[in-house]
């Protein structure tokens, strides 16, 4: 299978990005890893005229401490390299377990953080990631650039805020402080596939009760959830609630029924995940 | 047509080609460096798998142009030189190691094998089995059942270890 043709644009700036993207409007597609759009476009589901390869953006690479309690993470950092980051190890190692639950080596090899939350596929891992963390994206356009918060950035199924002239330059995460515990578990079909159903529990524990806990669920709708009634039915609890609290985990969601599950199944999975995922980080 | 120039296996390449123009297809074609398989062209299976700077990837999944400037790593680079004769006394210790252990049925897999494997060792000189299926989870096999591909990627490992030591 072979991509149709296309101009392709190495940019070698943020600058050159927009510039190109504001000329070519949405006959553009800006190229990250390629791991979700290559694919796409070797179906001829995507035939982008104009591919701007941000390989080169040396800008849009790495790690970095904000200095108000949060880490900026660029948008072509691969996932491998948000794994091995020192800086995210230290403050925010949630996000390096659930990246290494992301696809296979060579996919964590190519697969980029901005290009996997820009993609706003509903059974991506680092969507619910994200909105657990409570994260923001870094939006640039030719007006400049605004930061919008992960509830608002996924809109619906592969729909983001973003506009057509507009690149994701980073995310921001918060350092996770305190007596955290967390756990990601993802019900997969086979070993390397995509989630059928995610949940990533995080649990601040204090004196031995929940002080807080968050609740993402991957793919219980088509953008990420957090299961706030879960989440609130156990601050200020001990973790013997958490069975309870755990049978609504699918309250308010909208899971798509396909061929590797049912939608009635999908709400299995995220109560008895959440209920696992919960136990395990509230320990 | 765009300009691409790049290290494989060791050897420096510069072509003109069509950006739509995948890795894989690059080295097959236009290198003629057949090594390298393709089996799902759906960047499911790891029969593509190179080495890319240094990292596995799946070659049917990454645009020649987004190569340009780095170095690709085949299987067919892996063997050093062998005497007379002996063809295989130059293998890499992972690809005798497939042979002595019976990693392979039809082949169609190996090549990816090896390369992710070696990658695998490269971050971890001693897998525990685990370790080596979860290494090695990007790659599929329809023909071995992976046992001997374990045992096979854990004896290059003894031997690489050796080699390192002594
Ligand atoms: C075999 C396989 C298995 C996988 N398994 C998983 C899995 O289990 N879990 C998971 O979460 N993911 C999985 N992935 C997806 C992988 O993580 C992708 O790499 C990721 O979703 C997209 O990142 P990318 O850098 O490859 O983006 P690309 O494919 O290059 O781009 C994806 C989309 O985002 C846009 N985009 C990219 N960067 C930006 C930016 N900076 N600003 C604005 N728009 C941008 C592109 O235009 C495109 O529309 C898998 C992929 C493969 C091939
Ligand atoms: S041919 Fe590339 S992954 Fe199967
Ligand atoms: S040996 Fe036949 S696919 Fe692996």
């Amino acid at each position: 299978m072979i991509p149709a043709t296309f101009d392709y644009v190495r940019a070698g700036s943020i600058d050159e990005v927009v510039d190109t993207l504001k000329e070519h409007g949405d006959e553009a597609k800006l190229l990250a890893g390629g791991h979700s759009l290559l694919p796409l476009m070797k179906l001829r589901f995507a035939a982008p005229e104009v591919l701007i390869d941000l390989g080169r953006v040396e800008q849009l690479r790495g790690v970095r401490d904000l200095g108000d309690g949060r880490l900026a993470i660029g948008a072509m950092t691969r996932h491998i390299d948000v794994m091995d980051d020192p800086l995210v190890r230290e403050h925010c190692a949630v996000l390096a377990d659930v990246t290494a639950k992301v696809g296979d080596p060579q996919v964590r090899h190519r697969g980029t953080i901005g290009g996997a939350l820009a993609h706003g596929d509903a059974a991506s891992d680092l969507p619910a990631a994200l909105a657990a963390l409570d994260g923001t994206l870094v939006a640039q356009g030719p007006n400049g650039s605004r930061e919008i918060a992960a509830s608002d950035f996924f809109v619906d199924y592969l729909t983001t805020a973003l506009e057509d002239d507009e690149l994701v330059t980073e995310v921001r995460v918060p350092k996770i402080v305190g007596p955290w515990g967390w756990r990601y578990e993802k019900f997969t079909r086979v070993a390397q596939a995509w989630a059928i159903v995610g949940v990533l529990a995080m649990v601040k524990r204090s004196n031995g009760s929940i002080e807080e806990a968050r609740v993402g669920l991957t793919n219980m709708a088509t953008v990420p959830v957090r299961a706030s009634g879960v989440e609130q039915a156990l601050s200020g609890r001990t973790p013997d609630a958490i069975a309870d609290a755990a049978a609504n985990a699918a309250d308010g969601t909208k899971p798509s029924s396909d061929l590797s599950a049912s939608a009635e199944y999908r709400e299995h999975l995220a109560r008895v995940l959440t209920r696992r995922a919960l136990e395990a980080a509230a320990r | 047509m765009t300009r691409v120039e790049m290290t494989v296996d060791g050897e420096p390449c510069e072509h003109e080609v069509e950006p739509r123009l995948l890795l894989v297809h690059y080295l097959r074609d236009v290198l003629e460096k057949t090594g390298t398989n393709i089996g799902c062209d759906t960047s499911n299976c790891g029969a593509c798998t190179v080495h890319l700077d240094g990292r596995s990837v799946k070659s049917c999944t990454v645009l020649a142009v987004q190569a340009d400037g780095s170095q690709v790593d085949t299987v067919e680079g892996l063997a050093g030189p062998s005497s007379d004769g002996d063809e295989t006394d130059g293998w890499h210790p992972l690809q005798k190691a497939f042979h002595t252990e019976h990693g392979l049925q039809c082949g169609y897999c190996t090549p990816g094998m090896i390369m992710a494997a070696k990658d695998l060792l490269e971050e971890n000189p001693d897998p525990d089995e685990t370790e080596v299926r979860e290494g090695l989870e990007g790659n599929l096999c329809r023909c071995t059942g992976y046992v001997n591909i374990v045992k096979a990627v854990r004896t290059a490992a003894a031997e690489l270890r050796e080699g390192a030591s002594s």
